[in-house]
C-alpha cells in the first residue's frame, strides 16, 4: 500500500519517464507526499509548487476525485493507498 | 482526440560569420539564419512549443556557441535552458536554477532578459525577471543568486506593475567599466550600479511619468527599454511610456529627443553598434491604442543623436498595418552596414540589411513576437570538429 502520483506527460521527462510514481513512507497529507516525491524527482515537485511552497496557479492536484483547492490545499489528507493526480489546469491563451 | 505530437524542428547549421536571429514568441522560440548578405532567411522552430519565450541570447564568449532561452509555461513555470548546437538539443536542468530564495517570499513569474556579461568576464551572466529582480551567475549559468543590492533597495516596495507585470526587462552591462551596469524596471525606472551590484542609484532625472500626480518623480517611471552604444557606453537611448530620451552620461541625466516622431510613445529602441548618434525606434499611437499611427509601419531613425528622426518605410506596409512591436522585439546586429530586425505582435519579422533604409519580410505566420535578438555566429563548429579540422590542415601542410 503506497501513495501514488499520476504524472502528466510534460513532467514525465523529470520522473524518469514514469507515468506513475509510488512514494516512500506513509505520507498523511499532500504536502508530505510532495516532499517524498521531491526527494526522488525534484524536477516534478519544483514544477508543481513554487519557491514558497504553494501550488502553481495553473496546476491542479486531485486526491481521488477531489481537487485539493476545494479541500485543505496541501494539508489535504491522503489515504494510505491514495492516488494524487497532477493535472494542468484548463488555461493557455 | 489526442493532440498530434509536434515534430522536432529541422535544426539550422550556421557557419561562422552567419547571422542568427532569435525570435521569442508567445508559443515558442524560433531561429532565423542568414549569411552575411542577409538577403534570405532560413527559419527553424518552434522550440518549446506552447511556452512563451520573453528572453533569449546568444553567447559566443570563451569559444561558446550557446543559445540561451527562457521558456515560460503557464502551468509549470519559467526556466532557463540552453543549446550548444543551434537548437538540435537543449539542456533543461532537473530543477530550475533561477529561483527566488524561500526567504524572499517571492515566486518567479517570468524571465524577461538574459544578458551575457563582459567579454573578458566570460562566465558571468545576468537575468532580469518578474517580479522585478536581477539574478547573476558567475559560473556560466551553473548556479544563480539573487542580487541583494537591488532586491533590498528601499524603492522596490513602491515599484508598481505595468501592463506586462512588474518586470526587470533591461540589463546593460558596461563593456568598458567593470562594475557598472544599468537596469530598468516597469514601473520604477532606470537604476545604475558602479560597484558590481552592491549598491544601486536611481537614474531617472529628466524622464517623465505622466501617469503619476508628479510627472517628474525620483522613481516610478515606466521605462520601456534602454539601448546602449557599445563603443560609447555612456550614450543611451530610452523609450519611455510617453517620452523618448538620450543620455550622454550613462543615465545621470536624460534629454528629450522626440524631435519629429509621430508619437513619443513606443516600446522598443535600438542603437547602432558603432555610431552612437544613430538609433532606431518604432513609435506607437498612444498607450490607449498601442498600434502604429495611421496604419503605417514605420521605423524612425536618427543619425544625429535625436536632433531629428526620419521615417524608414521602404519595404514596410504603409496602409492598414495596425501593428504592435513590444519592448524587446527590436535588435541591431554588429555587421557593417548594421542590420536591424523587429518582430510584430502579428507574427512578422522584418529585416533591414542597410541600417534601416530598406526592409524585407524575413518570416511571417509566427505566434505573437515578444523578443528579437540578432547575433553574428562565432564558433559554429563544435570544439571536436574544430580540432579535427585543425588536424586535417596540419596533415595537409
Amino acid at each position: 500500500m503506497a501513495v501514488r502520483f499520476l504524472i502528466p506527460g510534460p513532467l514525465q521527462p523529470f520522473s524518469g519517464g514514469l507515468r506513475s510514481v509510488a512514494v516512500d513512507g506513509s505520507p498523511a497529507t499532500v504536502r508530505e507526499a510532495l516532499d517524498a516525491l521531491g526527494a526522488r524527482h525534484p524536477g516534478v515537485r519544483d514544477r508543481v509548487i513554487t519557491e514558497v511552497g504553494e501550488i502553481r496557479p495553473h496546476v491542479n492536484l486531485f486526491v481521488g476525485e477531489e481537487n485539493v483547492r476545494d479541500a485543505r490545499g496541501l494539508d489535504t489528507a491522503v489515504p494510505a493507498d491514495g492516488e494524487i493526480a497532477i493535472l494542468p489546469a484548463v488555461s493557455g491563451g | 482526440m489526442p493532440a498530434k505530437k509536434i515534430p522536432p524542428p529541422k535544426p539550422l547549421s550556421p557557419r561562422d560569420g552567419d547571422l542568427l536571429v532569435l525570435v521569442g514568441t508567445m508559443k515558442g522560440l524560433f531561429l532565423l539564419r542568414s549569411d552575411r548578405g542577409r538577403r534570405k532567411f532560413q527559419l527553424s522552430g518552434p522550440y518549446f512549443p506552447g511556452s512563451s519565450v520573453y528572453a533569449a541570447a546568444f553567447d559566443s564568449r570563451a569559444g561558446r556557441r550557446r543559445i540561451w532561452a527562457a521558456p515560460s509555461s503557464m502551468h509549470w513555470g519559467a526556466e532557463l535552458c540552453w543549446s550548444d548546437d543551434f537548437g538540435k538539443t537543449w539542456s533543461q536542468p532537473e530543477t530550475p536554477r533561477v529561483r527566488f530564495p524561500e526567504s524572499s517570499g517571492a515566486t518567479l513569474k517570468n524571465i524577461w532578459q538574459i544578458s551575457p556579461g563582459r567579454a573578458d568576464d566570460a562566465d558571468t551572466i545576468f537575468c532580469g525577471v518578474e517580479p522585478s529582480a536581477l539574478f547573476e551567475s558567475g559560473d556560466a549559468g551553473e548556479s544563480w543568486s539573487l542580487n541583494d543590492g537591488l532586491w533590498n533597495h528601499p524603492h522596490r516596495a513602491k515599484w508598481m506593475p505595468g501592463g506586462g507585470g512588474l518586470c526587470l526587462h533591461t540589463v546593460l552591462v558596461d563593456p568598458k567599466r567593470p562594475g557598472r551596469m544599468v537596469v530598468a524596471t516597469s514601473t520604477g525606472g532606470a537604476y545604475r550600479t558602479d560597484d558590481g551590484g552592491r549598491s544601486w542609484n536611481v537614474k531617472n532625472r529628466g524622464v517623465r511619468a505622466e501617469f503619476l500626480p508628479d510627472p517628474h518623480p525620483e522613481f516610478g517611471q515606466c521605462v520601456h527599454k534602454i539601448a546602449q552604444n557599445a563603443t560609447n557606453p555612456d550614450r543611451l537611448f530610452l523609450q519611455n511610456h510617453w517620452g523618448l530620451y538620450r543620455s550622454d552620461d550613462g543615465g545621470d541625466s536624460w534629454n528629450d529627443v522626440a524631435n519629429g516622431v509621430p508619437s513619443d510613445f513606443g516600446f522598443c529602441v535600438g542603437i547602432h553598434p558603432r555610431d552612437p548618434d544613430t538609433a532606431f525606434v518604432l513609435p506607437l499611437h498612444s498607450d490607449g491604442f498601442r498600434c502604429t499611427p495611421d496604419g503605417k509601419l514605420r521605423v524612425y531613425r536618427t543619425k544625429n543623436g535625436g536632433k531629428s528622426w526620419q521615417a524608414m518605410t521602404r519595404g514596410l506596409p504603409q496602409k492598414g498595418a495596425l501593428e504592435t512591436v513590444v519592448r524587446d522585439a527590436m535588435s541591431v546586429d554588429s555587421l557593417d552596414p548594421a542590420g536591424v530586425y523587429f518582430g510584430t505582435r502579428s507574427g512578422r519579422v522584418y529585416a533591414s540589411r542597410d541600417e534601416g533604409r530598406s526592409w524585407k519580410l524575413a518570416a511571417e505566420g509566427l505566434p505573437p513576437i515578444v523578443c528579437v535578438k540578432a547575433a553574428v555566429v562565432a564558433n559554429a563548429r563544435s570544439k571536436a570538429r574544430r580540432a579535427k579540422a585543425a588536424r586535417s590542415r596540419r596533415k595537409a601542410a
